[in-house]
C-alpha cells in the first residue's frame, strides 16, 4: 500500500494559520478558500485584512484566530495599509533593521471592499507597483452586514438591497469585472480561482505571492447563507460557476491571457442558477439574457487567450 | 488564572488592543453550532486527505490509524466532507441532544 | 553644525523632517501644504533623505499607508490640510486608538464650502476629539522645533500616540522666516531609533485591529484616554530636554504680560504674534492687558491654563473657527469649561474672526480687546461675537 500512502492533499502543510474555532457560518466557502490560500502562502507573511466576513469571524477581542501577523483597520484601505507596510519594511531593511528575509505582504478583502469602496486604494497600490498581493474573496454581496448588493453581485441575484418584487427583478447591473480592472493596471500577474478547484487556487496564490511587484487574485467564494444554497454544496456551486462559464478560471501573466481550463462546451447557466435561492425568482427570459451574456463574455475572454493578449485582433 | 471577558480591566489590555496570543480564538467550541455530525465507515477510507482539504474549519486530521476524522469540538456539521469524500466513507446524521 | 537661515517655513519643516530621518513619507498634495511634500520628494530624489516616498492617490490612503508603516515599526510622516484632513477623518480616529506613532503636519486651512485655500482653524477643530497629541506652532522656528519634538513624543514607549503639528496655512507655510536648524548629529542624539514594542513581524505574530463588542469597548477607549492624558508629562519632559539641548524653551501655555493683567487676550497660532504687538501698544497707553497663547491643544493643559488665567477679570478668546449653531468659538468653549468651577470666574468673551484667511491687523486686535472689555461690562444677548463681518 506504500505507493498509495502519499496523496497530494497530504503534501499540503499541516499548520493551520487560520485556527479552527472561528465563527464563520456553517459551510462557509470563504473560510474554506481562505484556509486553502494560506496553505499556499506559508508563515513568512503579513496579512492586511479589510473589514468584512473574514475579519469579523476571526478577530473578536480579546482573541484572534490568526497565527500570522495580522492587521485590520478600516473597510476600504487594505491596499493602502499594505502599501505602507511594504514601504516600511523596504526602508527599514535598507537602514539595516534586522527583519526576516523575503516577507510577503498580502492584503485580503471581500468583494465590497475590493470592487466598491476599496477600488481607489487598490488602483493606487497597483499603479505604484508595490510588491504585494491583493486577494479578493468574492462572495458576491456585502455578506457580513446582512447580504446587501455590491458591484460584484451578479445580474438578477436577490439581495436585501436589490430585492425582487413587483417592480424589480433583483440586481439590475452586470457583475463588475474586477480581474480585468486589475489587469488594466499592467501588473505582472492576475488570476481567478475558486475553492472547488483547490490545487489550482493554491498554485495561483503561491505564484501571485512569489511574483515580484503587485499581483491580484480573485477568488469566487460560495456563501450558502447569502446565496440560499445547501451548506454541503459549496464546492459543487463553485465548480458549476466555472463549468457554465460564469466564473472562468484564467491567468494574465505579464499581459498574456491563459485559460486554466479547456471547456469545449459550457454547461447551461441554469445548472448553476437552480441550486441557489437567490436566483429562484428568475423568469426564463432573464435566464436567457444571462445565458447570452455569459456566452459573449466567455467568448471575448477566450479570444484574448487565443492570441495571448488583450489587443484587438487585426483584420487579415 | 485567566480572567473571564467581563472581568477584564483596561489595564489588562495590551496597547491598542493588540492580541499577542496567536490562534487564541481556537478555545471557542464551534462544535456547539451543529445540527448534524459526520459518521465514518473507515473500511472504505483510503486516507487521501481530500476531506481535510475541503473542511472550512480546518478541523479534520488523521487519527491514530491514519484515517481522517473531524474534531467534533470544532465541527459545525456543514457536510462538505461527506460530499467530497469519493469513496463515500462519511455519512451525516442528525445530531441528538 | 547648527545653521541659521532665512527660509520658507514649509521648506524648513521638510528639512526638519529630514533631520528626523523618517523611514516612510506617504503624502497627497493639497494647498497650502504642497511645498512641504514637494521638498520632501526632492530630498528623497537627491538621496539626502533615505525614506520610501509613497505618492498616494488620496489623503485617506495617505493616512492608511501611515498606519501600515507605523504598525510595521517604521518612522512615519505625512502632511495635509483642510479637505485632506477631512477626507482622512475616519483614519485619523484609528491611529491613536491603535497606538501608532505617526507625525503629521497640518497646514491649517479653511474647510469648504465655499472652497478656500486660506487659513483658519476649522480643519484643526474637525479633528479635535480624535485622540492625537496636538501642538500648535506660531512661527517658523516653532514649526521646525515642534516637528522634531513630535517624533520623540510620539515614539516614546510611554506615549505611543500620533502627533499633529499645526501651523497656519500661508501665514506660516509660505512666509520666509529666520530659522535656526540644529545639527544632524544633535538631532540623532535627541531622536533615538524608533522602537515600536509590538510591530507586525512574522517572527512574533500579533493581531492588530480586532473588533470590540460592548463588554470591552469602554475599556479600550479608557485605555486610550489614559494614554493621551499621561502623554502630557512626556511632552513637558521632551520640551524640557529640548530647551537644555537646543536652547529654545516651550510651554503648554505661553504667557505674555498676563501675570497681573486684568484683561487677557487668548490666541492660538500665528495671529498671536500680531496680537502681541497690539498688547504692547495698549500697555504703552496704560491699559492693563496681557496675552496668553496656547501651544499644547491636546492633551488640554487645564492646570497651566488655570494658573495663567488666575487673577484675570476678563478673558477674550479669539477663535478662527465656528461651531455652527452652538457656542461659536471652540477654544472659547473649552476655556469656559476649564474655568467654570473656579471660585473667581472671570468673564469670558468669545470672538470668532480671521476666517478663511482674512487677516486681523494690530488695530483690529485693539478693537477686539476694547469691544471685549465693553461686552464683559454690559453683557451680550449673543452667545459669541463675530469680528469683521460686513452686515
Amino acid at each position: 500500500m506504500e505507493k498509495y500512502a502519499v496523496y497530494v492533499p497530504r503534501l499540503i502543510p499541516k499548520k493551520e494559520n487560520l485556527a479552527p474555532g472561528h465563527r464563520a457560518c456553517i459551510g462557509c466557502g470563504e473560510a474554506l478558500a481562505l484556509r486553502q490560500a494560506f496553505k499556499a502562502i506559508g508563515n513568512n507573511v503579513i496579512v492586511v485584512n479589510a473589514t468584512g466576513c473574514m475579519e469579523i469571524f476571526t478577530s473578536q477581542l480579546p482573541l484572534t484566530s490568526w497565527r500570522l501577523p495580522w492587521i485590520h483597520t478600516l473597510f476600504e484601505n487594505a491596499a493602502a495599509v499594505a502599501s505602507g507596510i511594504e514601504a516600511g519594511y523596504k526602508a527599514m531593511r535598507r537602514k539595516g533593521v534586522p527583519l526576516p528575509e523575503n516577507t510577503k505582504v498580502v492584503a485580503i478583502g471581500g468583494d465590497g471592499a475590493t470592487s466598491d469602496i476599496g477600488l481607489q486604494a487598490i488602483s493606487g497600490a497597483l499603479e505604484r507597483g508595490h510588491d504585494f498581493t491583493y486577494i479578493c474573496f468574492d462572495n458576491e454581496a456585502y455578506m457580513n452586514t446582512g447580504i446587501q448588493r455590491s458591484s460584484a453581485t451578479p445580474f438578477g441575484a436577490v439581495t436585501t438591497t436589490s430585492p425582487a418584487g413587483k417592480k424589480s427583478f433583483g440586481q439590475f447591473s452586470w457583475k463588475k469585472n474586477m480581474p480585468e480592472i486589475a489587469a488594466a493596471h499592467n501588473i505582472p500577474y492576475v488570476a481567478t480561482a475558486t475553492h472547488g478547484y483547490p490545487f489550482d487556487l493554491m498554485a495561483k496564490v503561491k505564484r501571485a505571492v512569489n511574483t515580484p511587484g503587485p499581483t491580484y487574485v480573485h477568488i469566487l467564494a460560495v456563501c450558502p447563507t447569502g446565496w440560499r444554497s445547501a451548506t454541503d454544496t459549496v464546492n459543487r456551486q463553485s465548480r458549476l460557476a466555472v463549468e457554465t462559464g460564469i466564473f472562468p478560471l484564467y491567468e494574465v501573466i505579464d499581459g498574456e491571457y491563459k485559460m486554466s481550463l479547456d471547456l469545449p462546451r459550457l454547461r447551461p447557466v441554469q445548472d448553476y442558477l437552480k441550486g441557489q435561492g437567490r436566483f429562484r425568482h428568475l423568469s426564463d427570459d432573464l435566464i436567457a439574457q444571462i445565458q447570452r451574456r455569459v456566452k459573449l463574455e466567455y467568448k471575448k475572454l477566450t479570444e484574448k487567450a487565443k492570441d495571448g493578449t488583450g489587443r484587438a485582433k487585426s483584420k487579415g | 488564572m485567566a480572567k473571564s471577558d467581563n472581568e477584564l480591566t483596561w489595564k489588562d489590555l495590551e496597547i491598542g488592543g493588540i492580541v499577542v496570543a496567536p490562534g487564541s480564538a481556537s478555545q471557542y467550541e464551534s462544535g456547539t453550532w451543529r445540527s448534524q455530525r459526520p459518521t465514518y465507515d473507515f473500511k472504505k477510507c483510503i486516507k487521501c486527505g481530500i476531506c481535510a482539504l475541503f473542511c472550512p474549519e480546518g478541523c479534520i486530521g488523521p487519527n491514530e490509524e491514519g484515517h481522517f476524522e473531524a474534531n467534533l469540538f470544532y465541527c459545525k456539521g456543514c457536510g462538505i466532507c461527506a460530499r467530497e469524500c469519493w469513496p463515500r466513507v462519511i455519512t451525516m446524521v442528525e445530531e441528538v441532544e | 553644525m547648527t545653521t541659521r537661515v532665512g527660509i520658507e517655513v514649509s521648506i524648513a519643516l521638510a528639512d526638519a523632517v529630514k533631520l528626523a530621518n523618517p523611514d516612510v513619507v506617504a503624502a497627497y498634495p493639497i494647498t497650502p501644504q504642497t511645498h512641504i511634500v514637494e521638498h520632501l520628494a526632492d530630498l528623497v530624489a537627491n538621496g539626502e533623505l533615505d525614506a520610501e516616498y509613497i505618492p498616494v492617490e488620496s489623503e485617506h490612503s495617505a493616512m492608511s499607508a501611515c498606519l501600515g508603516s507605523a504598525a510595521a515599526g517604521a518612522r512615519t510622516f505625512t502632511a495635509t490640510a483642510s479637505q485632506g484632513l477631512a477626507l482622512m477623518n475616519e483614519v485619523v480616529y484609528v491611529a491613536p486608538a491603535m497606538r501608532l506613532p505617526i507625525v503629521m503636519a497640518v497646514a491649517n486651512r479653511a474647510l469648504s464650502s465655499p472652497l478656500s485655500i486660506w487659513c483658519d482653524h476649522s480643519d484643526m477643530m474637525s479633528v479635535r476629539d480624535t485622540g492625537w497629541v496636538q501642538i500648535i506652532s506660531e512661527n517658523g522656528q516653532q514649526a521646525v522645533d515642534n516637528t522634531i519634538c513630535a517624533f520623540r513624543i510620539a515614539e516614546d514607549r510611554r506615549v505611543l500616540l500620533p502627533v499633529m503639528v499645526h501651523l497656519d496655512g500661508f501665514s506660516l507655510t509660505h512666509v520666509i522666516e529666520p530659522i535656526t536648524f540644529p545639527a544632524q548629529e544633535e538631532v540623532d542624539k535627541f531622536l533615538p531609533r524608533n522602537n515600536f514594542p509590538l510591530p507586525l513581524d512574522p517572527d512574533n505574530p500579533v493581531a492588530m485591529g480586532d473588533f470590540a463588542p460592548p463588554f470591552i469597548f469602554t475599556e479600550m477607549k479608557w485605555a486610550q484616554e489614559m494614554a493621551l492624558r499621561d502623554s502630557k508629562k512626556v511632552v513637558l519632559e521632551v520640551w524640557d530636554e529640548f530647551a537644555r539641548t537646543f536652547g529654545r524653551a516651550y510651554h503648554p501655555v505661553e504667557k505674555y504680560h498676563s501675570d497681573g493683567a486684568k484683561v487677557v487676550l487668548m490666541t492660538m497660532g500665528s495671529v498671536g504674534e500680531t496680537a502681541s504687538v497690539a498688547i504692547d501698544e495698549m500697555r504703552a497707553e496704560g491699559q492693563n492687558v496681557g496675552q496668553v497663547r496656547l501651544r499644547l491643544w491636546r492633551p488640554f493643559p487645564f492646570e497651566e491654563l488655570r494658573q495663567a488665567l488666575a487673577g484675570a477679570e476678563v478673558i477674550i478668546v479669539l477663535d478662527r473657527a465656528i461651531s455652527f449653531g452652538g457656542p461659536g468659538g471652540p477654544l472659547a468653549s473649552e476655556v469656559k469649561a476649564a474655568l467654570y468651577d473656579q471660585p473667581d470666574k472671570p468673564k469670558i468673551v468669545s470672538f470668532v474672526g480671521a476666517l478663511g484667511g482674512r487677516d486681523i491687523t494690530v488695530s483690529g486686535f485693539k478693537e477686539i480687546i476694547n469691544q471685549g472689555i465693553e461686552i464683559a461690562r454690559t453683557g451680550s444677548a449673543r452667545e459669541y461675537e463675530i469680528y469683521g463681518v460686513r452686515e
